[in-house]
């Protein structure tokens, strides 16, 4: 479903180098972890991902369904299907949470050629959804993110990915600022998700998001590129052990 | 020796003085009406229009902005649906007043019946030499309303105030006062029809008594080549509480005054105004304030969004007499500027005269946040839709404070329209 082929991105305003030739291959119905210390560039890896316009590709090619889709601007990548779960949700004042969610469900919905959804049935659709999640209904009522809790922006997270069904999730980090509680919940929301034409990368510093989403593969990302590709096991070795080991290995 | 000579009348200003000319005899008013009327002309043809030289036109010289008189209307405007359903309108047709009922508890006139009783000649005074508006308006003035909402008594209904006009000059007068602890949502809204230019000047006063609670909404919707100069008076009594809103989309040269006296212990401005600007409009929201006794406070919220090369003016003046100590006014002006063309000045002033006090003021410019767009771009968002959703939210911030729910969605529908329509 993604392939990404010797990635190498900077920052557009200064060109520092982030990505320095990153490979990876994440196949329909796989859940691949992305684990690496600070700086590494897992953040950076999916804004990219998005098409967030700070950083430029400088060689390289992201295939998803096997088209390059380096050319798309966020919007037509998430119209085809890529949601980035973000690590910080941003607040936006003034922008009513359910109006959000359904210029968001009816832009993606136009951009597929179907058709637009009515309100009654995008009601119906968030709050079951909402509910699935104990999302309280007021929490909709207010501008989006505006006033949530860490826990709150983050179960948001994960009803619009719900709700927009997307073909490629990208969790950045999603476990931050999570309790125990939340933590659950969350996971349980992206397990719902897991099917076989679907696939899940979930960036995390710690193992303990993948007791809760167990992964099929794990890749270690340190300097901008894959230096460790492995099992669940290998986020277990990673807990025990830290990085020092696998990076050594791989200089 | 220096002999002042006066500048001749521009176009402008000539042509106020010769149809006040042609309409002597049919201005309504008995005697003392008509002599205010010809006090306040003779004051404009002697000091002309203000120029920037005029302290409080510096960003509005009328002088040069006003460039001549539209041509009498061809008399086609029509009354519209209310804003929201089930308000009760007082239909102001080409600048003429209806029949409205007056619910229980409201006492209605129109405010044609005070000139020709000549109950009106003593308002029409302007509030200084610089008061353009003021006497314009008093010297044409043909009609209005003047309305009364008696102690206690709350209007569940909307009021909406509703003129429209299709070209030519409307010079209309509104007279409100509300009881003790009276409460009432009035919506002064201005509509003109897209052919013909027009011109129209209103003046409202209002008059609050100790505890009346007032949501005041004037909304100027005018075509792309009208002029509008409106002003708004108000008293505030003790725990009078006011909640001003303005919102400005459309007209050409548009300037709207707000003269408010908070002259009752614990009373309460709250001002919000949306000014949606474009073309190459002139938009000027200009407030003077007085703080005048102890324990008073305001809170002013203006947002702008300037397209095109519109250009825009807020000037805010605050004043806080030396007894009205414990004053809590906070003043704030952003601007949304999309267009490297468009312009906004900002002209805070504070004078204040008392030593325990909280006053600020702010004023600041931005873009679409990039972070905001991305993260709704992020979601399948077209970058168009989603500038339109931040422009959106940027000033409907401020309606969403309004506590009625079908007049937050009709001024928010009404908002949206602008700026799909000029986006």
């Amino acid at each position: 479903m993604l392939e990404i082929k010797n990635l190498h991105a900077r920052i557009a305003e200064d060109g520092t180098e982030i990505i320095r030739g990153l490979n990876l291959t994440v196949k329909a119905g796989e859940v691949a972890a992305i684990m690496g210390p600070n700086g590494s560039g897992k953040s950076t890896l999916s804004y990219i991902l998005a098409g967030r316009d700070d950083y430029e590709v400088t060689e390289g090619d992201i295939l998803y369904n096997g088209e390059s889709i380096l050319e798309l601007d966020p919007s037509e990548r998430a119209a085809k299907g890529i949601f980035l779960a973000f690590q910080y949700p941003v607040e936006i004042p003034g922008v009513a949470t359910m109006q959000f969610l359904k210029v968001a469900m009816n832009e993606q919905r136009k951009a597929r050629g179907e058709e637009e959804l009515k309100t009654p049935e995008f009601i119906k659709l968030v709050k079951e959804a909402a509910a699935s999640l104990e999302i309280n209904p007021d929490m909709l009522k207010r501008p989006l993110n505006v006033g949530f809790s860490g826990g709150e922006k983050k179960r948001a997270e994960i009803l619009q990915m719900k709700l927009l069904a997307p073909q490629l999730c990208v969790l950045d980090e999603t476990d931050s600022g999570l309790d125990i509680d939340a933590l659950k919940i969350v996971s349980d929301g992206v397990n719902a998700l897991r099917s076989p034409d679907r696939a899940v990368i979930v960036i995390t510093h710690y193992q303990r998001l993948l007791e809760h989403i167990v992964p099929d593969t794990v890749h270690v990302l340190y300097k901008g590129q894959v230096i460790k590709s492995g099992t669940k096991d290998l986020a277990l070795d990673l807990e025990a052990n830290g990085y020092a080991g696998i990076i050594e290995a791989a200089a | 020796m220096n002999m002042q000579t006066k500048p001749p009348h521009t176009a402008a200003e000539q042509a106020i003085v010769d149809s006040f000319a042609e309409m002597i005899g049919q201005l309504p008013g008995d005697a003392p009406v008509t002599a205010a009327r010809d006090k306040l002309l003779s004051d404009i043809s002697t000091s002309g229009l203000p120029t920037r030289r005029i302290e409080s036109w510096h960003y509005t010289d009328l002088r040069n902005l006003m460039r001549e008189l539209p041509k009498p209307g061809k008399g086609s405007a029509t009354q519209v649906e209310p804003l929201v359903r089930g308000s009760l309108v007082l239909p102001m047709v080409q600048g003429q007043s209806g029949e409205p009922r007056a619910p229980e508890g409201m006492e209605l006139e129109p405010f044609l019946d005070l000139l020709v009783s000549g109950a009106a000649a003593k308002s029409l005074t302007a509030r200084g030499s610089d008061d353009l508006i003021g006497q314009l308006n008093g010297a044409f003035v043909q009609d209005g309303y003047n309305f009364t909402v008696a102690a206690d008594t709350v209007i569940d209904e909307i009021i909406e105030i509703q003129s429209v006009q299709s070209g030519g000059q409307v010079h209309n007068r509104y007279a409100a006062s509300f009881g003790a602890k009276a409460g009432a949502t009035v919506i002064e809204r201005y509509l003109a029809d897209k052919t013909d230019a027009g011109l129209s000047t209103a003046v409202s006063s209002l008059e609050l008594a100790d505890g009346a609670e007032v949501t005041w909404i004037i909304l100027q919707g005018c075509g792309d080549a009208d002029q509008h100069l409106g002003q708004l008076n108000a008293r505030l009594g003790a725990d009078a509480k006011l909640k001003l809103y303005v919102v400005n989309a459309g007209g050409k040269l548009v300037r709207q005054e707000l003269h408010v006296e908070a002259a009752g212990e614990g009373a309460h401005l709250d001002l919000r105004c949306v000014n949606l600007l474009a073309g190459e409009s002139h938009t000027d929201v200009t407030l003077t304030l007085g703080h005048n006794v102890p324990n008073t406070t305001s809170s002013e919220i203006v947002r702008n969004v300037v397209l095109n090369r519109a250009r825009g003016v807020f000037q805010g003046q605050i004043r806080v007499a030396q007894i009205a100590q414990k004053t809590d006014a906070q003043m704030a002006c952003n601007t949304l500027l999309l267009s490297d063309d468009g312009e906004f000045a900002a002209k805070p002033e504070l004078e204040i005269f008392a030593d325990d006090v909280v006053c600020a003021h702010g004023a600041t410019v931005i873009d679409i946040d990039h972070n905001h767009l991305f993260y709704l771009m992020a979601r399948g968002i077209s970058e168009k839709s989603a500038r339109g959703l931040l422009v959106n939210g940027f000033v409907d911030e401020l309606i969403d404070e309004l506590d009625n729910e079908e007049l937050v969605e009709a001024l928010e529908t009404l908002i949206e329209q602008w700026l799909n329509d000029h986006g």
